[in-house]
C-alpha cells in the first residue's frame, strides 16, 4: 500500500494540481479516503502544516487529530515531521499526546529531527507530575534512534529510582526497547532488571518480570532472592504481570526443584475425590513418607500461591496457572485445574478453541482430569467446525469402556450433521474409537457399514477409509464387508475411498476369489480416466492378482501395466515398470521375483489411529508453540527436573549480610513500617526467628510454628486451613495487607529516593528493618496460629498511629526484659514493633472489616492520621566532639520516627563512635537537666564499644512543644560529659495526611492570630513543585496534603507533644515569589517555623 | 547474538467484513499491510467467519486474532506468547470500545479515531499491556459525550486528563478516587443461562446453569461491600473480579469487595452439575422430509415446562434449515416468523407464552426441486427469559457496607435465561 509511499505524494502533486481544489478541509479524519488519493494528500498537508504554525491551540489539536486519522489509515505523514516536531513542547498536554503518537511512529525515518525533540523529553523526566516523567520516558524508549542510546540508558537508570511505581513501571518497559534497539547494552540494563526485581511494587513486578524473560531469562539466579517475595506478591499483580510471572516461575520451578513425579506412577491415575477433600494433604503426605519424596517448601509455596488465580476471569491466567500445574504440580494435584478450564469454554470461540486445544493434549496423557465433564464437550450444530472437531477429538480421547455406548450414541447425531467436514471427522472418531476399545470394535464397524449407504458421499467415502484401516486389524471375519464394499465401487466417485477399496480387495484377494478378478476387469476399464491414487491401487490389484491367481488375471494384469506404462504420470510409469519387473518372469529379471509374492502379500501392521495431539505433548502447554505445534520462534524450552535439587539455600536471604546491617544500629527502636508487611520476605523472617531464636514472649508460638514449617515441608499448612476460624483470620490479614500497600508504595520509594541520594546507611537499616510479626504471615500463609494472626492483626492497627495513643506504658514495661533477652543478639529492636497498639474505636464493625478499612480511610474520610515520615533529614547534629570526650565522640539526628518511646517524645538516633585505641565501657545517660515537664527515655547502656567502633542508639524527648534545650550527661565507666541537643522545630512535629477539603476546613478555624505569613523570593532552582515539597518535607517533618492546584502546596502535621495542628500552605505567585503560610493555635512555634522555612525556599 | 525479536504484540490492525484495514496501530517499528495478505488467505479458506483460525503463523510473523461484532482485531506477533494472553487482551481492547462508543463497530472506531489511537496508546506500551481497567481508562482518557466534544471544539480544551488517576497507585487499582454521587445506588442482575441439549425424543442429554452477577455500583468515596447468599454452596465454580478478597470467599462463602465504579461483572460462576437442573420449556416437533418429493412438513409447538410458575417471555427459535430448502410456507398462532433463503435461517419471534394457548408454527416446507431430501433434520435453538427468577434457586442473603456512612439504595433482579439451548429433532 502507501504506508511507505513518500515518492507517491510528491509525485501526486505534481501530477494532479488540478484536484487540488477539491480537497477542502474537513474535520473527519476518515473522510480522505473518499478523495483523489495522492493529491489531495499533499494539498491536505500543506493546509495542516499552517495549522500547525498556527498560534491557536484549537487548531493545532484539530490537525494533530487529523494527522493521528491518517496514520490510523495507515497514509503516510512524514512529510509533516518538521511542522510536527516543533509542537512537542505544547503546554496543551493533548496536543502533546498526539505529538508524543506521531514520534514514536515517525521517528525511525526521521532520526535527525527527531533529535531536536529530545531535550523535551529530557525536562520532561524531571517534571513533578510522574504522568508526565512516565509518559516521557515511554516515548523517548519509543523513538528508536539510536543515538540516543545512551540518553535511554541513563533516564531508565533514574526512572528505576522513581519516587513513583508507575514510572518504575515504565521503566521497565523501557529497558524491553532500548535492548532491542541496542542489544550491546545488556549488561547495563540487567543490572537494572536486578535492581527492579527488588522492587516491592505489585505495579512494577510484571513489567520487571516481561523485562527479564526478553532480555536475560537465562540469568535465573537473579530470581533465585526474590522468588518467594514474587510468589506472595503474585494475587496482587495485575493479571497481564501474572500470567508472565506464572510462565517464568514454570521454567524456574522445573530447574530448581526435583521431580515430584518419580515416585507418583502408582497414583498416576487422578480420581476425583483427591481434590477436593480437605484432607487432601494428608494424603498427600502420606504417600509421601511412602516413596520418601518431599517436595520442597518452596515448590509448594509456588503452588499454594498459583491456586487461587484459577479464579481469576482472565482466560490467559487461568491457562498459565493449569500449565504450570501440568508441568510442575504431581500428577494427583494437576486435576484441580480441569474444572476452571471446562468454566473457559463458556467463552468466546477464540479463547475456546485455544483451551480446548490444551485439553486435547492433557486428555490423551490423563483422561481421568476431563472424564468427569465429558458432557462439556458435547457438540452443539452452532459450533464453529473449528471447535466441533475440536471437541470430538477430545471426546474420542475420553473414550473407555464404561463411556463408549454414552459416546457412540452422542456421535451418532454428529455423523448425521449437516456439516459434513464435522461428518467426516466423526466417522474418523469411531474408528479410534473402535481400534482402542476391542469391546466394541464390532459395533462401529457394522455402524459404519450402515453408513456405507449413506447418501452423502463424503460421508461414505470417509467410512470407507475407516474401514478398510479397521478391517486391517481383524480381516479374519470379515469377508461380506469386503464384498459389500466391492459393490460400491460402482457408484462411489470420491478417489481415497476408491482406492481404499481396492486396496483391500487387493490384499484380501484370496477370501473373495470371485470377485477380485471382476473388479480388476472393471477398474481396467476405467484406468485412463482414474485418478492417480486410484490408478495406482489398480495397478496393485493387478499385482496381487497375477501372484495369486495368474490363471484368470494374466492378460488382465498385463494390459493394466501397459496402460500404466504409458501414463502421463511418471510416478504411475516409475511404478509400473518396478512392478513389471518384480512380477513378470524373464531372463532379466533378478533372484526378486521369485519373493515377488513374499513382497506384495506380506503381513502388514494395521494402522494405528492415532489422535493427532499425540506429539504435542513436548511444547510447553498455552504456549503458541503448542497452538501450532511447531517450534515459535523465541519459545523456550522448558527442562527436564534436575536429578538433584539445586542448592534451595540460594532463595534464602542472606542472614549474615542482614544482621551486619543489624547490628550496626544496635538500639534504634524501629517503627513498623506497613509498606514491608505487604510484601514481606517471609525468607527473611523465617531465618531470623531459626537462626537467632529471637525469643520474644509474644512471638514465640510463631517462631515455633515456623521451625516446624521449614522443616517437615509445609503439608501442616494445608491441613490446618482447613479450620474455617484460622482461615477467616487469614483473610483479614491478607485485606489488611491489600489496604495498606498504598501506603506501602510511598514508603517504598521512599527508600529508593534515599538509596539514590547515596544514604546508603540510613536507606539499609530502614530497609533491613522490615519484616516484623508481619512476615510470618505470608511465609505460611494457609497456617495461621491464633498468636500469629494475632499479632499481625495488631500490627495491622499500629499503622493508624492517630489511634495508637494510650496504653504506651504497659507494653513497654514488658519491653524491658525481653531486651535484655536477646541482648547479645542485638536484635532487640526488632521486637517492639508492635507496640503501640490501642483497638481502634469503630467497634462496629468486624475486626477484619476495620483492618480493611484503616488503609482505605485515609483519602476519603475526614480522620486525621498521623503518616509515616515523609522524608527523613540526613543532617547530623554533633553531640561531643571526640576532643572534648576524650575520644568518645557523639552526634544525633531525628529519625522522624513517631512514638516510639511514647507519644509525646521525639526520636532521636545517638552515633556513638569510639575513636581511641581502647575499649570504652558502659556508656550511658546521668544527670538530666531538663526544664519543667520535659521527660526524656534514655538508651539503654551499652555495654562496651570496641576501638574504632560505633553504634547507634535510640531515645526519646519530650520536648513539649519548645525549642529548650535537653540537657545531659553522657558518662562512660571513667568519664562524665556535658551534652545537650536541641531541636529545630521542624524536628517538633509529626506530619497528618488530610484531604484538602479537610485542610481548608480546619485552616478557617485557625485564622487571625492564629495565621502567620510571609513572602518569599524563591530562588530560580527551587521553583518547581517537587523540588519545594522536597525541601520543606526535608526541612520540616510534615506530611504533603494533596491539593488540587498546581501552585498551591499543603502541608500538615501536629505537634509532638500536644498534638496542635501545623498547617503550612506554599502559595506560588508571579515573579518567583511565593507566599508562604501558617496556621496554628501555637503560634510561638508557628512563627518560628515560618522563619525556618524561610531560607529553605528563598536560598538555593 | 541472536537477531532481537520484539515480545507480545507488534502490530494491530482492524479489518472489516469486506476485508478492508479500516486501522492500524504499531507499537513498534512499522510492519505493512501486507502482512494481512496471509490473514485474507486463511479467511478465504475457512467456510464462514467464525472458522477463521485465531492463530495463524506466516513466514515472519503470526497472527492472532479475534472476530467481534464484525470487526476482525488481527494483531501481528513476532515470537512465542501465550496466545490466551493476546486473545484476552484483544477482547479488553473490543470491550473497551464498546464501553466508550456503545458499540464497536467501524463506523464508531472510525468516528473516535483520536481516541481510539489514544486508548490504544494507554493499554498497550511496547506490546504489553498498561492500563486495562476502564475506570483508570476513563480517568485518563474521558469518553467522548456530545456536550463534552462540544465544548472541547469551542474551548480547545481536551479529553486527556492531566492528573495520573490515583487508582495506579493504590492498592485498588480498579476503583478510582473521589467518586461523588447525590444518590447512592448498588444493583446486583443476578443472571442466569440454561445450556441444554435436548435429543429428539425430548429427554435431557446435556444441561447445566451458568450464571453471572453483573453490578451496577453507584457509591461515593471508598464503600467496602460484603454479599452474601442463601445457599452459596450451590456455587461449584466461581470465577471472580479481582475486586473480590478470594481468602474471605474460601473460607467464608462472602463476596467481600470494593467495588469498581459503575458496570462490572462481579462473578460468574457454574451451579454444581449434581444438581438436576429444570428445563422451563419442551418443544413438540415434527419435520418431515418425503422422499422423492420436493416438499416437507414442518410442525413447532413450544409450551411450559418446569418454570416455577413464572411467565416464560421473549422466547424466540431460530432454526439453521438445510440448505436444500428453497422457502418455507408457514403460519404462526403467535408471533411472527422469518425464513431468509440465502442463509437458510427461520426466525420465529414468539414473544410470551400463555399456557392456555401453546405457540404453534406450521406448515410446507419447499425443497429445490431435485435435490435429495436432507439427511437430517435441523436443531431447534431457543430463546426465553424468565424475569424475578435464578433458576438454580441462588438467592442473596444480604448486602453490607461499610466504610462509608450515608445509605445506600440496594437492589438484586434475577432474571433466567435460555443460554446455548439446543433441542435435536
Amino acid at each position: 500500500m502507501f504506508g511507505n509511499g513518500l515518492s507517491y505524494s510528491e509525485q501526486g502533486a505534481e501530477a494532479a494540481p488540478e484536484l487540488v481544489q477539491e480537497a477542502a478541509p474537513t474535520t473527519t479524519p476518515s473522510a480522505p479516503a473518499a478523495f483523489g488519493l495522492f493529491s489531495s494528500d499533499t494539498k491536505k498537508n500543506e493546509d495542516l502544516k499552517q495549522m500547525l504554525e498556527s498560534s491557536k491551540d484549537s487548531a493545532k489539536l484539530d490537525a494533530m487529530k487529523r494527522i493521528v486519522g491518517m496514520i490510523a489509515k495507515g497514509k503516510n505523514a512524514s512529510e509533516l515531521f518538521p511542522a510536527v516536531v516543533k509542537n512537542v513542547a505544547s503546554k496543551n498536554i493533548e496536543i502533546k499526546k498526539l505529538v508524543y503518537v506521531y514520534l514514536m511512529r515517525y521517528a525511525e525515518e526521521q532520526q535527525d529531527l527527531a533529535l531536536l525533540s529530545i531535550s523535551t523529553f529530557q525536562r520532561a523526566l524531571k517534571d513533578p507530575n510522574q504522568l508526565i516523567r512516565a509518559s516521557a520516558l515511554r516515548v523517548l524508549s519509543s523513538i528508536r534512534v539510536p543515538i540516543i542510546v545512551p540518553i535511554m540508558m541513563l533516564a531508565i537508570k533514574e526512572a528505576s529510582s522513581d519516587l513513583s511505581p508507575y514510572v518504575r513501571k515504565n521503566a521497565a518497559h523501557a529497558i524491553q526497547k532500548l535492548y532491542s534497539l541496542d542489544p550491546e547494552q545488556k549488561e547495563m540494563l540487567i543490572e537494572v532488571i536486578e535492581k527492579l526485581l527488588k522492587d516491592r511494587s505489585t505495579l512494577v513486578a510484571g513489567s520487571v518480570v516481561m523485562a527479564f524473560e526478553e532480555v536475560c531469562p537465562d540469568r535465573i539466579d537473579l530470581i533465585h532472592k526474590n522468588y518467594r517475595k514474587l510468589c506472595n506478591l503474585l494475587v496482587d499483580v495485575e493479571e497481564w504481570g501474572q500470567v508472565v510471572i506464572i510462565h517464568m516461575l514454570t521454567r524456574y520451578a522445573r530447574t530448581q526443584f526435583v521431580s515430584p513425579w518419580k515416585n507418583d506412577e502408582v497414583v498416576e491415575e487422578y480420581s476425583e475425590n483427591n481434590f477436593y477433600e480437605s484432607d487432601e494433604e494428608q494424603k498427600e503426605k502420606d504417600r509421601k513418607v511412602k516413596n520418601t519424596y518431599t517436595m520442597d517448601p518452596d515448590h509448594r509455596l509456588l503452588l499454594r500461591n498459583t491456586k487461587p488465580l484459577l479464579q481469576s476471569r482472565n482466560a490467559a491466567v487461568v491457562m498459565a496457572v493449569a500449565q504450570l500445574y501440568w508441568h510442575s504440580a504431581p500428577k494427583s494435584e494437576a486435576g484441580i485445574v480441569s474444572k476452571s478450564l471446562v468454566r473457559l469454554l463458556r467463552s468466546n470461540r477464540e479463547v475456546q478453541y485455544i483451551v480446548l486445544q490444551n485439553i486435547a493434549t492433557m486428555s490423551i496423557q490423563r483422561k481421568g482430569m476431563f472424564e468427569p465433564y465429558m458432557k462439556s464437550f458435547y457438540v452443539r450444530s452452532t459450533d464453529p467446525t473449528m471447535i466441533k472437531t475440536l471437541k470430538l477429538e477430545i471426546l474420542t480421547n475420553l473414550a473407555n469402556e464404561a463411556n463408549i455406548s454414552t459416546l457412540l450414541r452422542e456421535f451418532q447425531t454428529y455423523v448425521k450433521s449437516q456439516d459434513k467436514q464435522f461428518a467426516a471427522a466423526t466417522i474418523q472418531a469411531i474408528g479410534r474409537c473402535a481400534t482402542n476399545i476391542t469391546e466394541v470394535t464390532d459395533t462401529c464397524l457394522n455402524g459404519l457399514v450402515c453408513l456405507l449407504s449413506n447418501r452423502d458421499e463424503i460421508v461414505v467415502a470417509e467410512s470407507v477409509v475407516v474401514i478398510k484401516k479397521l478391517l486391517q486389524t481383524q480381516p479374519a471375519h470379515h469377508g461380506e464387508i469386503i464384498k459389500h464394499m466391492a459393490k460400491l465401487l460402482d457408484n462411489i466417485t470420491v478417489p481415497v475411498a476408491r482406492a481404499s477399496i481396492l486396496w483391500l480387495i487387493g490384499e484380501y484377494c484370496e477370501r473373495v476369489p470371485k470377485i477380485a478378478p471382476d473388479v480388476l476387469r472393471k477398474t481396467a476399464k476405467t484406468f485412463t480416466n482414474e485418478d492417480d491414487l486410484v490408478k495406482l491401487q489398480i495397478l496393485n490389484l493387478g499385482t496381487k492378482l497375477y501372484l495369486t491367481n495368474s490363471k484368470q488375471t494374466k492378460l488382465l494384469t498385463q494390459y493394466v501395466l501397459n496402460l500404466g506404462k504409458y501414463d502421463q504420470s511418471y510416478d504411475i510409469r516409475d511404478r509400473t515398470r518396478f512392478i513389471r519387473q518384480l512380477i513378470v518372469p524373464n531372463e532379466k529379471s533378478g533372484a526378486l521375483s521369485k519373493y515377488a509374492k513374499k513382497i506384495f502379500l506380506a503381513q502388514k501392521p494395521a494402522p494405528l489411529l492415532e489422535s493427532p495431539f499425540k506429539d504435542r505433548d513436548h511444547f510447553q502447554l498455552g504456549t503458541l508453540s503448542h497452538t501450532l505445534n511447531s517450534r515459535a520462534t523465541g519459545y523456550l524450552e522448558l527442562s527436564d527436573w534436575p536429578e538433584v535439587a539445586p542448592d534451595p539455600s540460594v532463595r534464602n536471604v542472606d542472614v549474615a549480610e542482614s544482621a551486619k546491617e543489624w547490628t550496626g544500629i544496635l538500639g534504634k527502636t524501629k517503627k513498623e513500617k506497613p509498606a514491608e508487611k505487604f510484601y514481606s520476605e517471609s525468607e527473611e523472617e523465617e531465618d531470623e526467628s531459626a537462626s537467632t531464636g529471637s525469643s520474644e514472649s509474644e512471638s514465640g508460638s510463631e517462631s515455633e510454628k515456623e521451625d516446624k514449617e521449614e522443616g517437615s515441608s509445609d503439608d501442616s499448612s494445608g491441613s490446618s486451613s482447613s479450620e474455617a476460624s484460622s482461615d477467616s483470620e487469614s483473610e483479614s490479614k491478607e485485606s489488611a495487607a491489600k489496604k495498606t500497600s498504598r501506603a506501602a508504595a510511598e514508603n517504598d520509594s521512599e527508600n529508593i529516593k534515599r538509596k539514590a541520594k547515596g544514604i546508603s546507611k540510613e536507606s539499609s537499616t530502614s530497609g533491613s528493618s522490615d519484616t516484623e510479626s508481619i512476615s510470618s504471615e505470608e511465609s505460611s500463609s494457609d497456617s495461621k496460629s491464633e498468636s500469629d494472626s494475632k499479632s499481625d492483626f495488631e500490627s495491622g492497627k499500629s499503622r493508624s498511629p492517630a489511634s495508637s495513643k494510650k496504653e504506651e506504658k504497659p507494653v513497654q514495661d514488658r519491653k524491658v526484659p525481653n531486651k535484655q533477652d536477646v541482648y547479645l543478639l542485638d536484635l532487640d529492636d526488632f521486637c517492639p514493633v508492635t507496640t503501640p497498639v490501642a483497638v481502634p474505636t469503630a467497634a462496629v464493625l468486624s475486626p477484619s472489616v476495620t483492618a480493611d478499612l484503616e488503609g482505605l480511610s485515609l483519602s476519603s474520610s475526614s480522620v486525621i492520621d498521623v503518616t509515616t515520615q515523609v522524608s527523613v533529614p540526613t543532617k547530623t547534629h554533633e553531640l561531643l566532639h571526640r576532643m572534648s570526650g576524650k575520644g568518645l565522640a557523639a552526634h544525633y539526628h531525628f529519625s522522624r520516627q513517631p512514638g516510639i518511646f511514647g507519644d509525646r517524645m521525639v526520636s532521636v538516633q545517638v552515633t556513638v563512635t569510639n575513636t581511641t585505641d581502647q575499649k570504652i565501657e558502659n556508656i550511658h545517660i546521668k544527670e538530666k537537666k531538663l526544664p519543667p515537664g520535659m521527660r526524656m527515655h534514655e538508651f539503654n547502656p551499652i555495654e562496651y564499644l570496641e576501638p574504632a567502633g560505633s553504634i547507634t542508639v535510640s531515645m526519646g524527648i519530650d520536648f513539649c512543644d519548645s525549642t529548650q534545650m535537653a540537657s545531659f550527661q553522657l558518662c562512660t565507666k571513667d568519664d562524665r560529659f556535658d551534652v545537650n541537643i536541641q531541636p529545630p522545630v521542624g524536628e517538633l512535629l509529626l506530619p497528618v495526611t488530610m484531604s484538602e477539603k479537610d485542610f481548608k476546613k480546619e485552616q478557617g478555624m485557625l485564622t487571625g492570630m492564629n495565621e502567620t505569613s510571609t513572602t518569599i523570593a524563591v530562588a530560580p532552582q527551587n521553583s518547581t513543585r517537587l523540588v519545594i515539597i522536597e525541601r520543606i518535607v526535608k526541612a520540616a517533618n510534615l506530611g504533603v496534603v494533596p491539593s488540587g492546584h498546581d501552585n498551591i502546596l499543603r502541608f500538615a502535621a501536629k505537634t509532638v507533644h500536644s498534638g496542635s495542628l501545623m498547617l503550612v500552605t506554599v502559595e506560588m505567585k508571579e515573579s518567583s515569589t511565593a507566599q508562604l503560610i501558617i496556621n496554628t493555635e501555637k503560634t510561638v512555634i508557628g512563627s518560628v517555623l515560618l522563619r525556618e522555612l524561610k531560607p529553605v525556599l528563598s536560598q538555593g | 547474538m541472536r537477531p532481537h525479536k520484539h515480545k507480545m504484540i507488534h502490530s494491530l490492525f482492524l479489518i472489516n467484513c469486506s476485508g478492508d484495514i479500516f486501522l492500524e496501530k504499531h507499537w513498534k517499528s512499522v510492519v505493512s499491510q501486507s502482512v494481512c495478505d496471509y490473514f485474507f488467505e486463511a479467511q478465504e479458506k475457512a467456510i464462514d467467519v467464525e472458522n477463521v483460525p485465531p492463530v495463524i503463523s506466516t513466514p515472519h510473523h503470526y497472527l492472532i486474532s479475534i472476530y467481534r461484532d464484525k470487526i476482525f482485531f488481527v494483531s501481528v506477533i513476532q515470537t512465542e506468547v501465550p496466545p490466551l494472553f493476546v486473545i484476552e487482551f484483544l477482547h479488553r481492547v473490543a470491550d473497551t470500545f464498546q464501553d466508550y462508543f456503545g458499540e464497536c463497530s467501524e463506523t464508531a472506531i472510525k468516528d473516535n479515531v483520536v481516541i481510539v489511537y489514544e486508548l490504544l496508546e494507554e493499554m498497550l506500551d511496547n506490546g504489553f499491556p498498561l492500563a486495562t481497567e476502564s475506570n483508570i481508562l476513563k480517568e485518563l482518557i474521558k469518553p467522548p459525550t456530545i456536550l463534552r466534544s462540544v465544548v472541547n471544539s469551542i474551548t480547545g480544551s481536551s479529553n486527556v486528563g492531566d492528573t495520573l488517576p490515583t487508582g495506579q497507585l493504590s492498592n485498588i487499582p480498579w476503583r478510582r478516587a473521589g467518586v461523588k454521587y447525590t444518590n447512592n445506588e448498588a444493583y446486583f442482575d443476578v443472571i442466569e443461562e440454561i445450556d441444554a441439549i435436548i435429543d429428539k425424543s425430548g429427554s435431557t442429554v446435556f444441561a447445566e446453569i451458568q450464571g453471572v452477577i453483573d453490578s451496577c455500583i453507584k457509591l461515593s468515596g471508598m464503600p467496602d461491600l460484603s454479599l452474601s447468599f442463601m445457599n452459596p454452596r450451590l456455587l461449584d465454580d466461581v470465577s471472580f473480579h479481582p475486586c473480590i478478597r478470594f481468602k474471605r470467599w474460601e473460607s467464608e462463602r462472602v463476596l467481600s469487595f470494593i467495588p469498581p465504579d459503575g458496570n462490572f461483572r462481579l462473578i460468574s460462576y457454574r451451579v454444581s452439575s449434581q444438581n438436576l437442573v429444570a428445563i422451563p420449556v419442551y418443544v413438540k416437533h415434527v419435520i418431515s422430509f418425503k422422499e422423492n418429493s420436493s416438499s416437507g412438513r414442518f410442525d413447532v409447538t413450544i409450551g411450559p415446562k418446569q418454570n416455577m410458575g413464572k411467565t416464560i417471555e421473549g422466547v424466540v427459535m431460530t432454526v439453521h434449515m438445510p440448505k436444500a430448502v428453497l422457502n418455507m410456507n408457514l403460519t404462526a398462532t403467535q408471533g411472527s416468523y422469518t425464513f431468509d433463503p440465502v442463509t437458510k435461517v427461520l426466525t420465529w419471534d414468539v414473544g410470551k407464552i400463555t399456557p392456555q394457548k401453546l405457540p404453534n408454527l406450521k406448515g410446507i416446507v419447499n425443497l429445490q426441486s431435485g435435490a435429495p431430501k436432507p439427511e437430517e433434520n435441523p436443531s431447534l435453538n431457543i430463546q426465553f427469559k424468565i424475569q424475578q427468577l435464578a433458576i438454580s434457586g441462588l438467592k442473596v442473603n444480604r448486602l453490607d457496607m461499610y466504610g462509608e456512612k450515608y445509605k445506600p439504595f440496594k437492589g438484586v433482579k434475577y432474571i433466567t435465561k435460555a443460554g446455548k439451548f439446543q433441542v435435536r429433532t
